[in-house]
């Protein structure tokens, strides 16, 4: 778990997350949010457990808080500049699976996105 | 868990008197730092400006290359200099005596700078007079990296005492990064770093990454950093031609 390590940017983003969220209840005139979705991608370097935590500090008081929120995993695709085939990837140093290039570009995994809420 | 509200409740037979909707929002997380970056960008754009943002660990030589570049080129090309740090206004200092304009951010407890911190950090300098803004971020090899601050490229450092696997563990830096530049080269005699082994670990996790290899201390390389400074600045007088 490389959790210690940092969990300050997690906390900047989750500060967003909380803002972001009241923004968008307060212009729907929403008296409570009852969930949040949230897509964040393998490679994106955030670690879910360190925004879970960081969340329940950042809504305290706040017409967010309490609401369930939820992470959902974005796996990683790269793409082989060798062989130009694509594989599931999980770090960003990964070996190409078909062909044992160094060289993967990602495709997909980097997302950190605020995709919908559920608001009273 | 209660599949019409999303409640934890798994009696089913409780009783909604709300009436509860989704909506969506599809938002990056960073879309408030990015909008910021952008309104950066925009200013940087209609000033010419070359803009770098520095990053690295702690100690890999970061500062000593700015005083080194400002110095080698002073009269040559015109900087402004955003130093960023948790504490003092030591660096800043160092940066004042080359007779740079310079301005100290001290993010307290924070980890890295933010697109915000660089828009008022910027207040104070002439931009039409300044050909390239080099932005020393917090020595920190994690946070910086997501955070874009309006520049034209991410520079990391990345100096020889700190091991040539740092591109491996500390990935996401370097993917994001533009080029790499290895410090400390004249330290190649005294110790064990294999410079080919770091330079594959650096393109395994960003096959287009520019790498440049110098010292600072003994001058050795800086050259083609001057080359490259000189080039880039050219260019974006030239694609932003007036």
């Amino acid at each position: 778990m490389t959790f210690g390590h940092d969990s300050l940017h997690e906390l900047s983003l989750t500060q967003n997350i909380v803002e972001l969220a009241i923004e968008n209840a307060a212009r729907e005139d929403a008296k409570k949010i009852l969930s949040i979705t949230l897509e964040i991608g393998a490679l994106a370097g955030v670690v879910a457990e360190a925004v879970e935590f960081a969340f329940d500090v950042c809504s305290k008081g706040t017409l967010a808080e309490g609401a369930d929120l939820r992470i959902l995993h974005i796996a990683g695709i790269g793409q082989c500049l060798d062989c130009r085939k694509e594989a599931e990837i999980e770090t960003l140093t990964h070996v190409c699976p078909h062909c044992g290039s160094l060289a993967l570009e990602t495709l997909q995994g980097c997302e950190m996105k605020f995709t919908e809420m559920e608001i009273d | 868990m209660c599949t019409d509200c999303g409640c934890s409740s798994t009696d089913h037979t409780h009783h909604h008197e709300h009436e509860s909707r989704t909506i969506r929002v599809e938002e990056d997380l960073l879309a408030k730092n990015n909008r910021l970056a952008a309104g950066n960008r925009r200013l940087f754009i209609s000033n010419q400006l070359l803009v770098l943002n520095l990053v690295s660990s702690p100690g890999s030589g970061k500062t000593s290359i700015l005083e080194r570049t400002l110095t080698d080129l002073k009269g040559q090309l015109n900087f402004s200099v955003l130093e960023g740090d948790q504490q003092t206004a030591n660096d800043a200092e160092r940066i004042a005596a080359t007779g740079v304009p310079v301005k100290q951010i001290n993010t307290g407890t924070g980890c890295h700078l933010d697109a915000h911190m660089i828009g008022h950090g910027v207040d104070n300098f002439d931009l039409a007079a300044t050909d390239i803004l080099m932005i020393e971020n917090v020595g920190n090899l994690v946070c910086p990296a997501s955070f874009d601050l309006g520049e034209d490229y991410k520079v990391a450092v990345l100096s020889i005492t700190e091991g040539e696997d740092k591109p491996l563990k500390y990935a996401q830096m370097f993917q994001a990064a533009d080029i790499m530049l290895i410090n400390k080269i004249d330290l190649l005699p005294y110790l064990r770093f294999d410079l080919e082994q770091c330079k594959t670990y650096a393109r395994q996790v960003n096959p287009q990454i520019a790498i440049m290899e110098l010292s600072c201390h003994s001058g050795a390389g800086m050259q083609q950093w001057y080359d490259w400074l000189v080039r880039e600045t050219d260019r974006k007088r030239e694609t932003q031609g007036v």
